[in-house]
C-alpha cells in the first residue's frame, strides 16, 4: 500500500486526479478501522494532515468557512461561540481521543447515517466546498448524503472546508444514545433557529441524514417572530410530531425504529425550546 | 472508607493492613505493562483460527490447499493434526480442539493457519473451503428441559439438573407474589484479548506463555489435546489484561501448542476484539420463575423458584454456575421451606461459562425483585422487608448447611440506610450530571429521581466437595546483607493484586522488607483458579502457611545459635525479637548464609457434595455479603438513565488490602451496573449481533458514579487473617440496587436486564 504524503492542496488534488482510487485519510478514525476489520484494502492512503489550509478556519461577513481538517476538539475550544450547534455535535463524537483527531471532513467523507454533525450541517444550511483538479465547487449539505454511506463526491475531488452561517438566534443539537458517554448516536436531531431561517435535521432515523422540510416550514409559519414569548405546548408538540414522521427508521442493535421515531419527537420538543430560548435571547441582547 | 471493627493480627509496615503501591500499577496507568499480546519471539510466526460463521452446521468438507499455497504459510491444521484427545472442558471434556464433522456455535474453531506475517495467516485462513450443511439452532433452555429439539450432545441437552429442597413443600401463605425475570448474556469485556505465545523445546516438549487464570488445569486440558506427558508442557503466566472468569476455558492454549510443535518454531496468537467476543464464555443468559410467599408482616413462608441458565454450545463450567444459582437462589433470606429447581442446558449459543459472580448474579436479580415485589405487596418499605428475613450467623440455607461464620445482612442493610443521600440536583446546568450526559437530551424535562436497595450473598472458593488446595514455596535468605524473601506459587495474578497480597502476608510473618514474587508458572504445584473469590483465601493461606514454617525453622535455628528458649523468639522488622528480652541481633546475622525453603499445600476445610435429589449438604466454605443503595435519575420520557449515587456495604471479614478491596468494590459495582443498564451480548438464533465495543458498551466515567463505601471487618475464624473473599460480591447487589431504583421512578415492573430505552419508553 502507498503512502502519499502531499503538503499542499494543488499536490493533494494532483495525485487525488492521477489516482482516484487513493483514501484520503484525515484523522484516520474511520479509515483505520476499516483497515483494521480488513473492510478495505486501498492501493494508497492519501494523508491529508500536511496540508496547513484544511486545518484552519475564518469568519467573513457572517460566514464561517471550516477547514476539511479541523480537529472536534478545536471545534469545541475554539468555535464555541460562532458554531454553536456545530460544538454540541462535536462534544458528543467519541472520547478525547478521537476527538482530537476526527474531523468534520472526515464525518462528510463517511457519511455515515449515524454522524453527528450532519444534523447540525444541514440545519444551519452549510455548504460543502470541494476541489479537484478540474476545479472547485459548493454542494448544498441537503444534496451531499446521496445514500448510506455514501456522498456527492467525485472520485477525484476532496472535501476542503465547510461554509456555514456564525449562529445569530438559537441552535441545539442533541443525540441518544444507551450510555452518558462516548457511543453512536441511536438517533440525533439538530434544530437552528435564526430570523426568517428554520433548520430542523434527524439523524441516524433513515438511510441518510435528513432536513425535516414540513416540519421547518411549521415552525416558520407558526413560531410568534415577532413577539417573542414562551412557546404554547400545542406547537411544540406538533413540531414533534411533524419531526417524527418525517423519520424512516430501521430496528438494530442499538434501537428499535419505534424508540427511535418517538425519541426523535421528544427531542424536537425539548431542543426547541432550548433553541427558541436562544433566539429570544438574541433578539433581546439587539433590541 | 470506615473500618467499623477492630483491625486484628500484627501490623508491619506495607504489611497485611496496609496498602502499598502495586508493582503493576504505574507501569498499567503509564501504557509499559507487557500484556501476553507484547510477547515476542525471534523468528515467531503468528497463528490465525478459522470459525464457523453458523451457530449449527454439519461440516461436509475441509479443503486446506488453497491455504497452504500462500506464501509465508508454514501449517493449516485441521482436528485430524490434533495428537490426543480432541476433547477439552474445565468440567465434561466435551468441546473439540478443532471442529470435526459438526458445528454447534458461531465461532466455533475449525482450523488453524500459522504464517510468517499475522495478515498472511488471516488472508491465508480465508482460502480455507470449508462445506456446510446449515442446520436449525436449538436456542431455548426451557424446550432443552422439556426434552424437546435435537439433541446437541450424546446425553442429551440438559448439562445439569440443581434440586433444592427444604422443609415442607407443599406450603401456603397469606401473600405471594410471583414474577419471571431475565437476564441478558453479559460478556466479561476485560480489556486484553486472547493471546500467548508458544515455544517448541528441544525435549520435544513446548513452553507456553499465555494470559490465564489456572495454569494447572490449562495444562492438564493441554497435554490431554496433544497426547504429551504433563512434564512436556510448560506453562508460565503472562501479562493479563483482565480476567472476570472469562480466561477460565481454554482459547490460544491447545491450538499455538499445535502450531508450535508442527512448525517447529515459536508461535504467537492474538484475537482481536471481535474475534475475542467468540474466543471466550459469557455469563449465563437466565429465565426464572419466583414465587414468594409471607405472612402479612412480609416473613417469608417459603420461596420457590425455577431457574434456567442457558450454558450454550458446550458445558464448560455449567454445572458449577447452575449449582450456585440453585444453593443461593432464595439469596441471603431465612426461608424455612424451600423448592428450587435449576437447570444448566446445552444450546447452540455462545458458550457460557464463568464470570465474576457465577450464577449468584442471576439468581439475586430475581429474588431481590421479588423481595421488593412483597415489600409492595405486604405495605412495607423495601428495607424492611429485607431486615424482617435476613439472615444471619446460625441461619440454615436452604442446603441445611449451617452458616457458621458473621452473616451481617442486617448490619449492611442498617449501614447503608444510614448513609446520606445525594442532594438534589441544583445549580447551574451540568450535562455531565444528567441522564444523557453530553448528549444534551435533557435540561431537567422528564427526569425523575428514585431510590433502590439490594443485597445479595455469594460463595467463596470451591464448593460442592471439590478438592480445593493451592500450593506455596516460601524462602528465606540473605540477599546483598538483607534478608530477603521469596515467593513461588502458580497463582494468576489477573489485576486483582495477588503479587502485593503475598509480599504483605510476607512482609508481616516473617519481618522483612523484600519480598520477590517469581513468575507464576507449572513448575510448582496448582494454586488452583483465580476465581470464585478465592486467592487471597487461598493462595494467600498457602504462602502464609508456608511463611509459618519457614518462621518456625528460623525461631528453632536462632534459638540454637543465639542460647535462647526458642518458645521465645519470633522476627519482626528484620530482627530476631525475645519477648524478654527485646531485640536479639538482625535477622540477616542470624540467617549468615543459611536459607530456609518451605513448600506447603494448602486447604480450606472440607465441602460436600449436594444431595442430588434433595440438594442438602455442606457444599460451600464461606459466605460474601454485600449490600447496595442505588440513586438514580430517570428520564422518563426518554429512557435514559443517570446512576447519581452506588453506595455498598460489605463485609471483607479481614482487610488486607484496604485499598484493594475499594477497588474490587468500585470495579465489581460497575459491571453491575454495565449489566441494569446497557451491558448484553444480543443474539437471534445463535448468531451475535454485537461482537464490538461499538455496540456491546460498558460503563465509562460519566455513566458511574463515584461511590460511598463502608467496609466491614467481622473476622471469619475458619479463614486466614479472618477474611472473607472480596471480588464477586459487589457484582451481585449492584444490579437489582439500580433496577429497583428504576422502578421507583417509573413505577414499571421492569422484570429483565438490562434495562433497555424501550422497556421504559414502551416502544
Ligand atoms: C472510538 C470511536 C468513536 C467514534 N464516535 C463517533 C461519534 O460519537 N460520532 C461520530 O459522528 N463519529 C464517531 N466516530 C467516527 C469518526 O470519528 C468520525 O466520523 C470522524 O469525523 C472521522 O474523521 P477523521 O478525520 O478521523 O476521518 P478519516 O477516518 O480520516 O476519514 C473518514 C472518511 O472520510 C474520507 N475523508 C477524510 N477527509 C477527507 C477529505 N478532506 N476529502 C475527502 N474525503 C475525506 C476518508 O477517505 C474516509 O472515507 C467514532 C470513531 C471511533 C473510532
Amino acid at each position: 500500500m502507498d503512502f502519499l504524503r502531499p503538503t499542499s492542496l494543488d499536490e493533494a488534488l494532483a495525485i487525488k486526479a492521477q489516482r482516484p482510487d487513493a483514501v484520503p485519510i484525515a484523522g484516520g478514525t474511520d479509515v483505520m478501522v476499516e483497515l483494521n476489520f480488513d473492510h478495505r484494502r486501498p492501493e494508497a492512503l492519501l494523508d491529508l494532515t500536511r496540508i496547513g489550509e484544511l486545518a484552519e478556519w475564518s469568519t467573513l461577513d457572517g460566514t464561517v468557512t471550516l477547514g476539511a481538517g479541523v480537529p472536534y476538539a478545536r471545534v469545541i475550544d475554539e468555535l464555541g461561540d460562532a458554531l454553536p450547534g456545530l460544538a454540541m455535535a462535536a462534544r458528543t463524537v467519541g472520547s478525547p481521543q478521537i476527538r482530537n483527531r476526527g474531523t468534520v471532513g472526515g464525518n462528510l467523507g463517511a457519511a455515515s447515517p449515524a454522524g453527528d454533525t450532519h444534523p447540525v450541517l444541514l440545519a444551519t444550511g452549510a455548504r460543502v466546498e470541494v476541489a479537484s483538479v478540474r476545479g472547485r465547487r459548493f454542494i448544498a449539505a441537503e444534496d451531499f448524503y446521496t445514500g448510506v454511506k455514501r456522498n456527492a463526491l467525485e472520485p477525484d475531488e476532496l472535501i476542503t472546508a465547510v461554509r456555514l452561517p456564525a449562529a445569530t438566534g438559537g441552535e441545539q443539537f442533541a443525540k441518544i444514545g444507551t450510555r452518558n458517554a462516548m457511543v453512536i448516536a441511536v438517533c440525533s436531531f439538530a434544530i437552528v433557529l435564526r430570523e426568517g431561517h428554520v433548520g430542523a435535521a434527524i439523524g441516524s432515523a433513515a438511510p441518510t441524514p435528513r432536513r425535516v422540510g414540513e416540519a421547518e416550514r411549521f415552525l416558520l409559519d407558526e413560531l410568534p417572530w415577532d413577539a417573542p414569548a414562551p412557546l404554547a405546548d400545542s406547537l411544540k408538540r406538533r413540531f414533534g410530531d411533524l419531526v417524527a414522521s418525517a423519520a424512516t427508521p430501521i430496528d438494530d442493535v442499538r434501537g428499535s425504529a419505534a424508540y427511535r421515531t418517538h425519541a426523535l419527537s421528544v427531542l424536537a420538543r425539548r431542543t426547541l425550546t432550548w433553541a427558541w430560548d436562544g433566539y429570544r435571547g438574541s433578539v433581546l441582547q439587539c433590541a | 472508607m470506615t473500618i467499623s471493627t477492630e483491625t486484628t493480627g500484627v501490623t508491619e509496615a506495607q504489611g497485611i493492613g496496609a496498602s502499598p503501591v502495586r508493582p503493576d500499577g504505574t507501569m498499567k496507568v503509564r501504557g509499559e505493562f507487557a500484556y501476553s499480546s507484547d510477547l515476542w519471539h525471534e523468528d515467531m510466526l503468528w497463528g490465525a483460527t478459522l470459525r464457523s460463521p453458523h451457530p449449527h452446521a454439519r461440516i461436509t468438507g475441509v479443503d486446506i490447499a488453497a491455504a497452504l499455497a500462500v506464501p509465508g504459510v508454514y501449517a493449516v491444521l485441521t482436528h485430524a493434526d490434533v495428537p490426543g484427545v480432541n476433547r477439552y472442558g474445565l468440567e465434561h471434556p466435551d468441546q473439540p480442539v478443532l471442529a470435526e464433522d459438526v458445528v454447534r456455535y458461531q465461532g466455533e474453531p475449525i482450523a488453524l493457519v500459522a504464517a510468517d506475517h499475522p495478515e498472511t495467516a488471516r488472508r491465508a485462513m480465508k482460502r480455507i473451503e470449508v462445506g456446510y450443511e446449515v442446520l436449525e439452532p436449538v436456542t431455548d433452555s426451557e424446550a432443552a428441559v422439556a426434552g424437546q429439539g435435537p439433541a446437541l450432545h450424546p446425553g442429551g441437552n440438559v448439562v445439569r439438573h440443581v434440586p433444592i429442597r427444604r422443609g415442607e413443600q407443599n406450603v401456603t401463605a397469606d401473600v405471594v407474589v410471583t414474577g419471571t425475570y431475565e437476564v441478558g448474556m453479559q460478556d466479561q469485556a476485560f480489556l486484553g484479548p486472547e493471546s500467548g505465545l508458544a515455544v517448541p523445546a528441544e525435549d520435544g516438549g513446548v513452553d507456553l506463555y499465555v494470559a490465564t487464570q489456572w495454569l494447572h488445569v490449562d495444562q492438564q486440558q493441554i497435554v490431554a489435546a496433544l497426547g504429551l506427558p504433563p512434564e512436556k508442557v510448560r506453562l508460565t503466566l503472562a501479562g493479563v489484561g483482565g480476567a472476570f472468569g472469562g480466561r477460565e476455558d481454554l482459547s490460544i492454549q491447545v491450538h499455538a501448542c499445535l502450531l508450535a510443535l508442527h512448525t517447529g518454531k515459536p508461535v504467537k496468537m492474538v484475537y482481536n476484539r471481535e474475534e475475542s467476543f467468540y474466543g471466550h464464555v459469557h455469563r449465563h443468559p437466565a429465565r426464572m420463575y419466583y414465587e414468594h410467599g409471607a405472612d402479612r408482616d412480609g416473613r417469608l413462608v417459603y420461596v420457590k423458584a425455577k431457574i434456567y441458565l442457558d450454558g450454550g454450545a458446550y458445558a464448560s463450567t455449567t454445572a458449577a454456575v447452575a449449582g450456585n444459582a440453585a444453593t443461593l437462589g432464595v439469596g441471603p433470606y431465612d426461608v424455612p421451606n424451600v423448592t428450587v429447581d435449576c437447570w444448566g442446558t446445552y444450546s447452540n449459543n455462545p458458550p457460557c461459562g464463568a464470570m465474576r459472580g457465577f450464577g449468584a448474579v442471576q439468581a439475586a436479580f430475581g429474588y431481590e425483585s421479588q423481595m421488593d415485589r412483597l415489600a409492595e405487596a405486604c405495605g412495607l418499605d423495601p428495607v424492611e422487608v429485607r431486615l424482617r428475613n435476613a439472615m444471619s450467623e446460625g441461619t440454615v440455607m436452604p442446603t441445611g448447611q449451617v452458616v457458621d461464620s458473621a452473616a451481617p445482612v442486617e448490619e449492611l442493610l442498617t449501614r447503608l440506610r444510614a448513609m446520606p443521600l445525594p442532594a438534589e440536583r441544583s445549580g447551574e446546568l451540568d450535562l455531565r450530571r444528567l441522564p444523557g450526559g453530553v448528549s444534551n437530551t435533557t435540561h431537567g424535562e422528564g427526569v425523575v429521581r428514585g431510590v433502590g436497595y439490594a443485597v445479595g450473598i455469594k460463595n467463596i472458593c470451591f464448593s460442592e466437595g471439590f478438592d480445593d488446595y493451592s500450593t506455596a514455596r516460601v524462602r528465606l535468605e540473605a540477599v546483598g546483607g538483607e534478608p530477603a524473601a521469596t515467593v513461588q506459587t502458580a497463582a494468576c495474578e489477573v489485576g486483582q493484586g495477588l503479587v502485593t497480597i503475598l509480599q504483605q502476608i510476607i512482609r508481616t510473618e516473617l519481618g522483612v522488607e523484600q519480598v520477590t514474587i517469581l513468575p507464576m508458572d507449572t513448575s510448582i504445584g496448582s494454586a488452583g483458579s483465580s476465581s470464585a473469590s478465592r486467592q487471597t483465601y487461598m493462595t494467600g493461606g498457602a504462602v502464609r502457611a508456608a511463611a509459618l514454617k519457614v518462621r518456625a525453622a528460623l525461631v528453632a535455628h536462632a534459638a540454637r545459635v543465639l542460647g535462647h528458649e526458642h518458645t521465645e523468639l519470633s522476627v519482626a522488622g528484620g530482627k530476631v525479637v525475645s519477648r524478654h528480652d527485646g531485640v536479639l541481633a538482625d535477622l540477616v546475622d542470624v540467617l549468615d548464609g543459611e536459607a530456609f525453603d518451605e513448600t506447603v499445600e494448602w486447604r480450606h476445610r472440607p465441602t460436600e457434595a449436594l444431595d442430588p435429589e434433595t440438594g442438602q449438604g455442606n457444599a460451600h466454605v464461606q459466605y460474601g455479603f454485600a449490600a447496595h443503595r442505588a440513586v438514580v435519575d430517570v428520564d422518563t420520557e426518554l429512557g435514559l438513565v443517570k446512576v447519581v449515587a452506588l453506595d455498598c456495604v460489605q463485609d471483607v471479614g479481614k482487610a488486607l488490602n484496604p485499598q484493594a478491596v475499594l477497588g474490587q468494590i468500585q470495579g465489581g459495582s460497575a459491571q453491575g451496573l454495565g449489566l441494569a443498564v446497557m451491558e448484553e451480548i444480543q443474539t437471534r438464533g445463535g448468531v451475535i449481533r454485537n461482537p464490538s465495543f461499538t455496540d456491546y458498551l460498558i460503563p465509562t466515567v460519566l455513566d458511574m458514579p463515584p461511590m460511598r463505601i463502608e467496609v466491614l471487618e467481622l473476622a471469619d475464624p475458619h479463614a486466614p487473617y479472618g477474611l472473607r473473599g472480596v471480588g464477586e460480591p459487589p457484582t451481585i447487589s449492584s444490579t437489582p440496587a439500580i433496577v429497583a431504583a428504576i422502578r421507583a421512578a417509573t413505577g414499571l415492573a421492569l422484570d429483565r436486564v438490562p434495562v433497555r430505552p424501550e422497556h421504559l419508553t414502551g416502544t
